[in-house]
C-alpha cells in the first residue's frame, strides 16, 4: 500500500535544539551491554543553575521513556511548560539557585543525544533497525563519560521517575561514589511481566503500520504515524488511574448530545486519547520508541546480581529516597516496597514515602504538595549531610 | 493553601523533647548508628540526628508519620516492627530503639528477638501493666484500666501485648537478654533506678531498659 499523501518526517532536526551536545566514543567506542560497539555518538543535555566551585552541587534528573531534557524551560518543539516545572526551578524543591541541575537525553532517544533516526556512520543513512538495542545501564554508561567530562567526581542527587527511577537505581548500584543522594520514584527494581506486555502491544502497533517499512520509513520519507499514536494511547492509559480517568471524562460525550451510532470519537476520552496519540507523533521516533520500551523491558537490577537485589546496593554510601503513589498501577508500591527491603537488608540509610493520590502513574509529574515537600526536605537533609551550602 | 509554603521542608519541631525520649537519647552514644522502631513524628530522631550526631534511621507504621518525617529530613520508611525487622543484618545498629511500641506488636517476643540482633544495643520502652493505679482500677472499679501513659479505652486501644516490669524482665530471661540498664518513671515524670525489681513493678509508670543479647 503506498502512501503518498503521507506528510515526510517531521521531527525537528535535533542540530536546531537549544541546549548542550558533546561527542564520544569517536576513539574508543562504548562498549554495551549487547556486546555491539558504539561510536562516535553525540550526548545531549541541558543544565540549569550553576555549578559551584567544589563542583559539589550537580543534581543529575534522569527523565522518563517520553521525555527528554527540556526539564524546566518551553520545550523548543511543543512550547509546553518543560516536564517538571513543578519540581525544578528557582526556588522549586530542586532548586536552581542552589543546585546545578543537569539533564540527559538518554541513548536511543530522539531529542539530539544518538539514537535510531541519526545516520548510521558505516552507511550514512539513518539508523534505522541497525541501532544496536540499548539498556538502561548503557543509558547510564554514557551519562557518566557525560559527568566525568564535566569534571564532577560526585553527584550530589540523581533523581527520576519511572524509566528515570530505573537508570537511578543502575547509577547508585554501578557508580555508588559517584552518587551522594539518590531518589528513585515510582519505579521498580525490574519491569514486570504486565508492563513488558503494555509495551508489547506499542511496538506491535508501530511494526503494523505499514509506514514502519521494517524500520526504514526515514530513507523512504515515510513515518508510522497511525502505529505510533496507537501505541501511546494505549501506554497513556496505563499512565493515569480508573477514579482518574472517571473524574476527567466520566462517560461524557464530545460536541454531541447523543451517540452517532459509528466509530467517531463520541466520548470525550476517545477525543482525549486522539488527541494525545497525534501530538506525541509531532515530538517522537517511532524507532526511538522500540529502543527505549525495550531497554525499560530488559530492566532486572536483580538479576545481573545473582537473582539477590541487595547485592545491587551491598556496603552502599548513598542516600536513598524512593517515592511511589497509592494509585500508580504500573509501578506500585509494592515494586518500591521490594527495593527498601533490599537497601534494609544491606542498612542502607533510606527513606520511603507512599504520597496519596488518585492521579496513577504520571502523578510524578504533576502538581502533588505532600510530594514537593518530601522532596524538599530529603534533599534539604541531604544537603546539610553533604555540607552544600 | 500557600504554594511557596507547601514546598519548603517542614520545619524542625518546636518544643523540648518528652521526658521518656529524653532518657533514651541520654543513654545512646554521640555519632552512634541508630534505628528508631516506631518513630511516630520522628521528635527523639530529629535530637538525636541533629544534636547528638547520631546516624539515625526510622521506620514507623503511620503513612502521614512517615511523610512528615521524611518531609523534615530525616531518614524513615513506612514498615511495621512485626514483619521488616527480618530484612537488616545482625548487628547493623549500635542501638536499636523501640519506645512506647512493644505492646502494639503482634509478637512481641519476636520483635524482641530480632531487636537484640540488629542491634548491638537495645533500648526498650514500654508502660508498665503492674502500676498501683493499673491494678486499682482493676481490683477496685472492676474495669479495664485507664492510666495518663494508658489513656485508651478497651475497645480502641492499639495495645494488646501490655506486660509488668516483671513480665518483661521474664521474657528477656528466656530470650537469653541482658538487662544492662533500667530506669521507671514514676508519674510526676522522676525516673529511679531499678533498685527493686517488686517496689519498681508498683510504682514505675513506664520503664525504659537498655538490653543487650547475651
Amino acid at each position: 500500500m503506498s502512501a503518498p499523501q503521507q506528510r515526510p518526517q517531521t521531527l525537528v532536526h535535533s542540530a536546531s535544539l537549544p541546549g548542550h551536545r558533546v561527542e564520544f566514543g569517536r576513539d574508543r567506542p562504548l562498549v554495551l551491554d549487547s556486546g555491539a560497539e558504539l561510536g562516535p555518538f553525540t550526548i545531549a543535555y541541558q543544565t540549569y543553575g550553576t555549578l559551584d566551585a567544589e563542583r559539589a552541587n550537580a543534581v543529575l534528573v534522569c527523565h522518563a521513556l517520553t521525555g527528554d531534557q527540556f526539564v524546566a524551560e518551553t520545550h523548543p518543539v511543543t512550547a509546553k511548560p518543560g516536564w517538571w516545572e513543578t519540581m525544578v526551578g528557582p526556588g522549586k524543591p530542586i532548586d536552581t539557585e542552589r543546585f546545578f541541575v543537569i539533564c540527559v537525553n538518554v541513548l536511543g532517544a530522539c531529542m539530539g543525544t544518538t539514537g535510531p533516526r541519526d545516520p548510521n556512520p558505516a552507511t550514512g543513512r539513518p539508523y534505522g533497525l541497525a541501532f544496536p538495542v540499548i539498556t538502561v545501564a548503557d543509558m547510564v554508561r554514557a551519562q557518566k563519560l557525560l559527568i566525568d567530562h564535566l569534571g564532577i567526581e560526585k553527584l550530589f542527587c540523581v533523581l527520576g521517575g519511572s524509566m528515570g527511577g530505573m537508570q537511578v537505581l543502575q547509577w547508585a548500584s554501578a557508580y555508588p561514589e559517584r552518587v551522594f543522594a539518590a531518589v528513585p520514584i515510582a519505579t521498580g527494581a525490574r519491569h514486570s511481566a504486565q508492563n513488558i506486555a503494555f509495551h508489547e502491544v506499542g511496538r506491535q502497533a508501530i511494526m503494523a503500520d505499514p509506514d514502519w517499512c521494517h524500520g526504514d520509513y526515514l530513507a523512504q520519507g515515510r513515518n508510522p504515524r497511525r502505529g505510533l499514536a496507537v501505541a501511546r494511547m494505549a501506554a497513556h492509559i496505563t499512565y493515569l488511574s480508573e477514579s482518574a480517568l472517571h473524574q476527567k471524562f466520566g462517560r461524557n460525550l464530545q460536541d454531541r448530545t447523543r451517540v452517532t451510532y459509528g466509530f467517531e470519537a463520541d466520548f470525550q476520552v476517545e477525543s482525549y486519547l486522539r488527541y494525545q496519540g497525534s501530538s506525541f507523533v509531532e515530538r517522537f521516533d517511532a524507532n526511538s520508541y522500540l529502543y527505549l520500551t525495550r531497554a525499560m523491558d530488559y530492566f532486572d537490577l536483580a538479576a545481573e546480581h545473582g537473582g539477590v537485589l541487595a547485592n545491587a546496593f551491598r556496603a552502599t554510601p548513598v542516600r536513598f529516597c524512593l517515592v511511589s503513589f497509592t494509585s500508580d498501577w504500573l509501578f506500585p508500591t509494592s515494586e518500591s516496597r521490594a527495593i527498601v527491603h533490599s537497601l534494609n537488608a544491606v542498612a542502607a540509610n533510606v527513606s520511603f514515602v507512599e504520597i496519596e493520590s488518585d492521579k496513577g502513574h504520571d502523578a510524578f509529574l504533576l502538581e502533588e504538595p505532600e510530594f514537593a515537600q518530601t522532596l524538599s526536605g530529603f534533599l534539604a537533609g541531604s544537603a546539610a549531610h553533604r555540607g552544600l551550602k | 493553601m500557600s504554594a511557596a509554603a507547601d514546598l519548603r521542608p517542614r520545619a524542625r519541631s518546636a518544643g523540648p523533647l518528652r521526658r521518656d525520649l529524653a532518657l533514651i537519647a541520654e543513654m545512646i552514644p554521640s555519632g552512634a548508628r541508630v534505628l528508631d522502631v516506631g518513630c511516630g513524628d520522628g521528635a527523639l530522631l530529629e535530637h538525636l540526628v541533629h544534636d547528638r550526631g547520631v546516624d539515625g534511621r526510622g521506620i514507623e507504621l503511620s503513612q502521614a508519620g512517615v511523610n512528615a518525617c521524611v518531609a523534615r529530613g530525616l531518614s524513615v520508611i513506612q514498615g511495621d516492627a512485626d514483619t521488616d525487622l527480618k530484612d537488616y543484618p545482625s548487628d547493623a545498629f549500635d542501638v536499636a530503639v523501640l519506645s512506647q511500641t512493644l505492646q502494639a506488636t503482634r509478637a512481641p517476643r519476636k520483635v524482641l528477638g530480632e531487636l537484640v540482633r540488629i542491634g548491638r544495643r537495645t533500648i526498650v520502652s514500654f508502660p508498665n501493666f503492674g502500676h498501683w493505679r493499673v491494678r486499682w482500677r482493676l481490683l477496685h472499679d472492676g474495669r479495664m484500666p485507664t492510666t495518663p501513659s494508658l489513656p485508651a479505652e478497651w475497645y480502641d486501644t492499639p495495645n494488646i501485648h501490655l506486660c509488668t516490669i516483671l513480665d518483661f524482665e521474664d521474657l528477656t530471661a528466656e530470650l537469653g537478654i541482658t538487662i544492662e540498664r533500667a530506669l521507671v518513671l514514676d508519674s510526676r515524670g522522676t525516673a529511679r533506678g531499678l533498685n527493686s525489681m517488686r517496689l519498681a513493678n508498683w510504682f514505675g509508670e513506664q520503664c525504659i531498659a537498655l538490653l543487650r543479647r547475651g
